[in-house]
Formats: structure tokens, C-alpha cells, sequence
């Protein structure tokens, strides 16, 4: 190895003083539910305007936030995406490191769906059979909780076809999941009066009977790859898989949603909040960095425009549901507000 | 050879022995060929569908069309709005609001971009904009498109290339593909943006250049940190320190590291080189500590391997002409043994250059549109953007994914065989 290469190669790595300014740039970080979202409005912002693109992380919302809550140094995220609202053990992380004031931005509504191939049969569920087709624990003949032995959806339901119970799921750390299991198998688990009675008197019971899915076969965890649930859904027309919209609508020519409670998963029906597996998502922006990074407030009115998150915007393309125009209209007031002070 | 009348010196016992034990050779033979070809097998089956699967991202389909001079009138030099024009114009039936959406939709995310440069271009020429000439175009296809036209569904209708090809493309904007490539205004070039463009959410617009770049700084940074500090601590070791029980613990350590998976030195990249140094998130430079932190006992084992294999009577001779230990060492082991080095760094870097998992603490996993020009920006690495892409709900990423697969197998093969190059141009046999 020749000595100029070795120099040649030091003079590379060495430190360049001029691209320091690169803490300069905007970090986002949080949900890879919202991750696809955010990064076609970074990429947009990136190419519209003078600032740099956006960097957009997918650390999950819980990690977003334990990044976005390490102080107000312009080295910490100034962005944590979300598929939940903040929880107040959250807010506390961040005002004990300085970070006060948090500006919450609601951007749309994600649906979550079942789905099956194309050509296998048209699913009709209701939230109370998906938790007794899912639950660990369901309660038997006689009232009594016993373990869930449901083979096939008949089992559960005369009504469903005889198909085996094959559900391909994320795993525990998704949040898609945490969302499926509070939605979805709560809202089957409060059909029963006897369970519903015990979110008073027993909620920590409540909660382990309504939020826990049964371990055997019927239910797969499949990974946090949405793309390979699809697949495998294409491969076995007997399961069912369990993701966000958007997949569904990019993939609506081999994947079909089954109904939930007899209402479709389409874009207006989750829109206007009738189909009932759905959760808002949002963002969180940094006060403190407001007017000290710049492109901040710029890049929080792009994702907040009509072009973006509204009903026709470049958003809805990629499968996020936009809010209705008075509850859009409120918010850009709100976020407006909170960005001029 | 028993029924010769010629006596064999061999007893009869010890001729069926023989036989036996040929036998015995020629199935281990045939067991060995057996495994070699079975690997190779697999090897040719993922290498094949890969390539099916990838080599389309390396072509992107563009669609020629005519931009008349009242259409730049019009736009008055806005690409958005001559775009969209000449798209009405072009298509047959465009003319209802839902057949303009599907009009629009067949052009690529960057069409505009295309467009707009030749209108600034002209603008720049001199060219009045009260005075524009038409002049033609081929223009980059949405990603819907270009999967339609690699797998040859333009010909045939909504229903039947849904049921073979999966597509979403309407039966208007078939026909419109139809026609065009009949018409022979549809072509698949090379597709250069592939390997130059930094990420993108739009998969025509999506490249390579921003984690290839990021690639060349992390491996650079990696080899320059890992084989100076590696080389020194090998010849440390094997030259120069006492055999003692410290050395003995030394020695038992480096061989552990070497086998500690990959996520653990992304921890530590992140509690030291992040936390405690407040060095740039995301940043190459980071990336390439961490790596070499990784590689180093890979490194330092092979550097030692090859120290070993020098032998003894260079090291003596060369003490017994007067020079010192360091003269020794430096003048005739080291340039020895270095071909073996370099091996074994190339081999540890082949590892490096494939890794994720320590990137990911670390925040090189991310959407990062802008190639990196120096090791402080931010910058993503070739596995990570294979990652990020097959985890992107557009399905045209697939074919991104398996093309960005192809690019990372073709620079491992490089460094590999770089590797055995330098083992056979040097090697020294004693």
C-alpha cells in the first residue's frame, strides 16, 4: 500500500469544517406507520424550497420520543412522528429536559384492515369475532373464562365460511398491533356484559382478558414488514393478514379487506370514522426549535396544506385519510398560533 | 486383478481391503462433489431470482411525446401546466375529468422536472417564450407503467392483466399504452438515475447514488481506522509483547470480539461515539467507527495468522546482520506478511460492507434524500437502503429492492476477488 493513498484517503475522512452545518438539519423521528407519509412531504419540502431534506428516522413512536425528548440542542430531533397521542409520562420526559412547549399536529386517519387474497371468499367480521376467533382466553358455554380452542372461523361464527383461523399479525412491538388489540379485540371483549362489568370492578383482569392473543397457531406474528404479510397472503388464499391501509390500497388488485360490524374498509369509511379499526396519527414539533432550525415552521405548514394532507392531496395518493375540512380547518388554526409565537 | 496368475504381493485379505477402501474414496469423492454442487445450486437459484426480479430496475420505461408550440404558449414556461396539456393533448378520449386523472397518472413523478429544464433551457438560448418550437420528448413513466410495460401487459385487457400480472392500470390507460407502443413511442434505456439518484418515495426517481456514497465513506473510514490500529496491534502482540498472562488474556478477548454479534458495537457506537462524543447522528463517519470497531479483531486475528507464517530465519537473519528488532520487524516481516493482511482486512470489510444492524442504532437507518458529500452528512449505506425499500408499501419497490441486492452482491464480488488477487500476486511460498 503506497503512502499517497494512505494520505489521499486520510485527506478524504478528514474533517470537513464546512458541512458541520449539517446538525443544521431537520431530524424527524417516530412511527413507521407515519414514516411513508413523512417522507414523501420531506422529500417534497426538499425539493420545493431552499432548505435540505428532512432526515426522517422510523425508531417507532415510543423511541421517537425518547430521542425527540433528549433536550432542545439542535443535534435532537425536532420532529417525533406518532400513531398515538403523546402519554403524559412523555410529556414529563421532555419538560424535565427543557422541552416545554410541544406542538401536536394531527395528519389524517389510518385504518387498519384484515385482508385476504383476492380470489378466497369475501370475510364479513364482526369486533366479536375477531375476539373470539384471537383471544388467549374466551369465555365458554357456561360463562366461564376457558381457553380458546376456535379451529375454524365457523367455530366461531355459523355464519363465517369453514376456513381454518390463520392470521398473519405484527408483533407486540408494532404499534399497528397495540392498535389492533385496543380497537379491535376490546371492542369484541366489551360485547360480553359479564367482561364489560370488570373494567370497573377488575381493570387490570379487564385488561388481560381483552388485550391478550392466543399463542397457538391461529395467530402468526409476522414481522413489522407489511410488504411480507401480503406476500405470504398471495401465496395461502386460507389466511388473513393484519396491516395498515395503505398497504391494502397498494395492493388492492391481490388483497381484498374483509367488513368489520358490516361497514368496508374504504377510504370514506374510515374517513368519517364508521369503520371501526381506526386511529388518528400525528406529529409532534419542538417549540424551542421553531425559528432556531431553520425550514421548522416551513416544513410543519407543508404537512398541514391542503396540497398535502388535504382531501385531494399528495398524501391521499399514498393511502393516508385526511380529516374532514372543519376538523382541518381548526387545527391549522391552532398550529398556526403555535407557530408564530 | 485377484483371477492374475502373476502372484500379487499382496494377500487376498489385503486386496479386498484395498478394493474396500477405494471404494470407500471414491464415495467420499462423490459426497464432496455432491455438497459443492448442492451449494452451488442454491447459489445459482438466489443469484436467478434475484436477477429476475432486479434486473428490470436497472431499464426505466419512457414514453415520447410531442409538445406543440401552442401547448408552450400556454404554459408560459410552468412545466406543470404544459405537462399536463400535452398529456390531454396526446391521448385519445382524455377529456372527461376521470380520463384526465388517468392521463396525468401515466406520467412519472420527475416528467415535470425533465420538462422543466428543456423550458429553462430554451428560455436560456435565447428563445423568446412568445416564439417557442415544438420539439419532442421522452418523458419518464410512473412506476405503474413501467411495471406494465416490463411484464408486456400493455396488449391486453384491465381484467386479464390483472389476472396475470397484477396491475392497476385501467382498461383507458392500457389501450392509450397500447397504442403508443405500437406507435413505437415507448422505450426501456438503461436507467443511469438508478445508480446516481439519491433515495426517493417515488420508485422511478429512486437511485443508489446516496448509499453507495455513504457505502464508499463508512468502508473507507472503517478500513483506514481498522487496519492501521489492527496491523499495529498484530505486530504488537506477535512481535514485540512478552508471553505472559496478561497477553494470554488479551489474546482470548480479540477472539471473543470476533464473534460478538454486530448489534452490540452499534450500542456501543451510540453510548460512546453519540452520547459521549456528541458526534453527528446518522453521519458517515460514525458508521465507519463503528464498522472498524467490528472488523478489528477480524483484522488483528488475520494479521497475526499471517505474521505467524513468516518464518523465523528471516526474522534471525536479519538480527544477525545487526539490524534491531524494530529494523527487523518493519523492514522484512511486516512487507512479508502484508498481502495476508490485506486479505484478511478486505475479507472483514466484505463483512462490513453488508451490515445493518450496527447502522441502525446509530440512525443511519433513515429516509436521507440528499447523497452525502462529506463523512459528517448524514448518509444511509447499501443494506440499509435494501432495507428501507423492501418495507415500502409501493410495489415497484420490490423490483428496486432486488436491483439494489444485484448492486451489493457485485461490489461483495469485487472485494472478494480483489482479496484472492492480492493473496496470488504476493503470496510467497517458502
Amino acid at each position: 500500500m503506497s503512502l499517497k493513498l494512505v494520505a489521499l484517503s486520510l485527506a478524504l475522512a478528514a474533517p470537513n469544517a464546512a458541512s458541520y452545518a449539517a446538525d443544521k438539519q431537520i431530524r424527524v423521528v417516530g412511527s413507521s406507520t407515519v414514516y411513508p407519509f413523512s417522507t414523501v412531504v420531506a422529500e417534497r419540502f426538499g425539493r420545493t424550497t431552499k432548505y435540505r431534506t428532512p432526515i426522517v428516522e422510523s425508531t417507532g413512536t415510543g423511541g421517537g420520543f425518547k430521542l425527540f425528548c433528549a433536550g432542545t440542542g439542535t443535534d435532537t430531533p425536532s420532529v417525533s412522528n406518532a400513531s398515538r397521542a403523546i402519554k403524559s409520562s412523555e410529556v414529563k420526559l421532555c419538560a424535565k429536559n427543557g422541552v416545554a412547549t410541544i406542538i401536536e399536529v394531527k395528519v389524517g386517519y389510518d385504518g387498519i384492515v384484515m385482508a385476504n387474497a383476492r380470489q378466497s371468499a369475501q370475510f364479513a367480521l364482526s369486533t366479536r369475532d375477531i375476539f373470539l376467533a384471537l383471544a388467549d382466553k374466551i369465555p365458554g358455554p357456561d360463562g366461564t373464562l376457558v381457553k380458546n380452542t376456535n379451529r375454524t372461523w365457523k367455530d366461531v361464527n355459523r355464519a363465517l365460511p369453514n376456513a381454518k383461523i390463520e392470521v398473519l399479525g405484527p408483533p407486540p412491538t408494532s404499534g399497528t398491533r397495540d392498535a389492533f388489540v385496543e380497537l379491535a379485540m376490546e371492542a369484541g371483549c366489551k360485547s360480553f356484559a359479564d367482561i364489560k362489568a370488570l373494567k370497573k370492578t377488575n381493570k387490570k383482569k379487564y385488561k388481560q382478558i381483552c388485550h391478550s392473543i392466543r399463542e397457538d397457531s391461529a395467530f402468526i406474528e409476522a414481522g413489522e414488514n407489511d410488504n411480507l404479510i401480503v406476500q405470504r397472503l398471495r401465496a395461502n388464499p386460507d389466511a388473513l393478514g393484519i396491516f395498515g391501509f395503505s398497504f391494502l390500497d397498494q395492493n388492492s388488485d391481490t388483497v381484498k379487506a374483509a367488513t368489520i360490524n358490516g361497514v368496508a374498509a374504504t377510504f370514506s369509511n374510515i374517513s368519517d370514522g364508521s369503520y371501526p379499526i381506526s386511529r388518528p396519527l400525528f406529529f409532534y414539533a419542538k417549540a424551542e426549535h421553531v425559528g432556531k432550525m431553520p425550514g421548522l415552521s416551513e416544513f410543519v405548514t407543508e404537512f398541514i396544506s391542503d396540497k398535502a394532507s388535504g382531501e385531494e392531496g399528495y398524501l391521499s395518493e399514498r393511502g393516508l385519510i385526511p380529516m374532514s375540512a372543519s376538523e382541518r380547518q381548526d387545527l391549522n388554526g391552532k398550529v398556526r398560533l403555535a407557530l408564530s409565537k | 486383478m485377484t483371477n492374475t496368475p502373476i502372484r500379487s504381493p499382496l494377500s487376498a485379505s489385503a486386496v479386498a481391503g484395498l478394493k474396500k477402501r477405494y471404494r470407500s474414496e471414491s464415495l467420499y469423492r462423490r459426497l464432496g462433489l455432491g455438497a459443492i454442487c448442492a451449494s452451488l445450486g442454491f447459489l445459482a437459484f438466489l443469484l436467478a431470482s434475484i436477477l429476475q426480479q432486479g434486473g428490470g430496475a436497472f431499464f426505466k420505461t419512457e414514453i415520447r411525446f410531442d409538445i406543440t408550440a401552442e401547448a408552450q404558449m400556454d404554459a408560459e414556461g410552468d412545466a406543470f401546466i404544459l405537462l399536463r396539456t400535452t398529456l390531454r393533448n396526446s391521448l385519445q378520449g382524455a377529456n372527461t375529468r376521470a380520463a384526465r386523472r388517468q392521463a396525468y397518472a401515466l406520467a412519472g413523478a420527475d416528467a415535470e422536472e425533465q420538462l422543466q429544464a428543456i423550458l429553462n433551457g430554451t428560455q436560456s438560448t435565447g428563445a423568446t417564450p412568445g416564439d417557442p418550437m415544438p420539439f419532442s420528448i421522452w418523458l419518464s413513466a410512473s412506476d405503474e407503467v413501467d411495471f406494465a410495460v416490463k411484464s408486456g401487459l400493455v396488449n391486453l385487457m384491465e381484467t386479464d392483466a390483472q389476472n396475470i400480472g397484477q396491475t392497476r392500470l385501467t382498461t383507458t390507460q392500457l389501450n392509450w399504452l397500447a397504442k403508443l407502443e405500437s406507435d413505437g413511442e415507448i422505450r426501456t434505456p438503461f436507467n443511469l438515475g438508478f445508480l446516481t439518484n439519491g433515495d426517493s418515495r417515488d420508485a422511478e426517481r429512486a437511485g443508489l447514488g446516496g448509499a453507495i456514497m455513504g457505502s464508499l465513506f463508512t468502508l473507507m473510514l472503517c478500513f483506514v481506522t481498522s487496519f492501521f490500529v489492527g496491523v499495529m496491534a498484530a505486530v504488537y502482540l506477535e512481535e514485540f509483547a512478552p508471553k505472559n498472562l496478561f497477553t494470554a488474556f488479551l489474546e482470548v478477548n480479540i477472539n471473543n470480539l470476533a464473534s460478538v454479534p454486530s448489534i452490540i458495537f452499534g450500542l456501543l457506537g451510540l453510548a460512546i461515539f453519540l452520547n459521549m462524543f456528541g458526534m453527528p447522528r446518522s453521519s458517515s463517519l460514525v458508521g465507519g467507527m463503528v464498522l472498524a470497531l467490528m472488523t478489528l479483531p477480524t483484522v488483528i486475528i488475520a494479521s497475526r495468522v499471517s505474521l505467524q507464517s513468516v518464518p523465523p530465519s528471516i526474522r534471525e537473519a536479519a538480527l544477525a546482520l545487526g539490524a534491531t528488532r524494530i529494523q527487523a520487524v518493519f523492514h522484512h516481516v511486516v512487507p512479508l506478511a502484508l498481502p495476508g493482511m490485506l486479505t484478511g482486512a478486505i475479507l472483514g470489510m466484505a463483512r462490513a460492507l453488508g451490515e445493518t444492524a450496527p447502522l441502525l442504532m446509530i440512525g443511519m437507518v433513515a429516509f436521507i434524500a440528499d447523497p452525502p458529500s462529506s463523512v459528517l452528512d448524514p448518509a444511509a449505506a447499501l443494506p440499509v437502503q435494501v432495507f428501507l425499500w423492501s418495507d415500502s408499501p409501493e410495489r415497484a419497490f420490490a423490483e428496486k429492492t432486488s436491483g439494489a441486492i444485484l448492486v451489493l452482491i457485485l461490489f461483495l464480488i469485487l472485494m472478494n476477488g480483489a482479496a484472492i488477487m492480492l493473496r496470488k500476486k504476493f503470496e510467497k511460498k517458502w
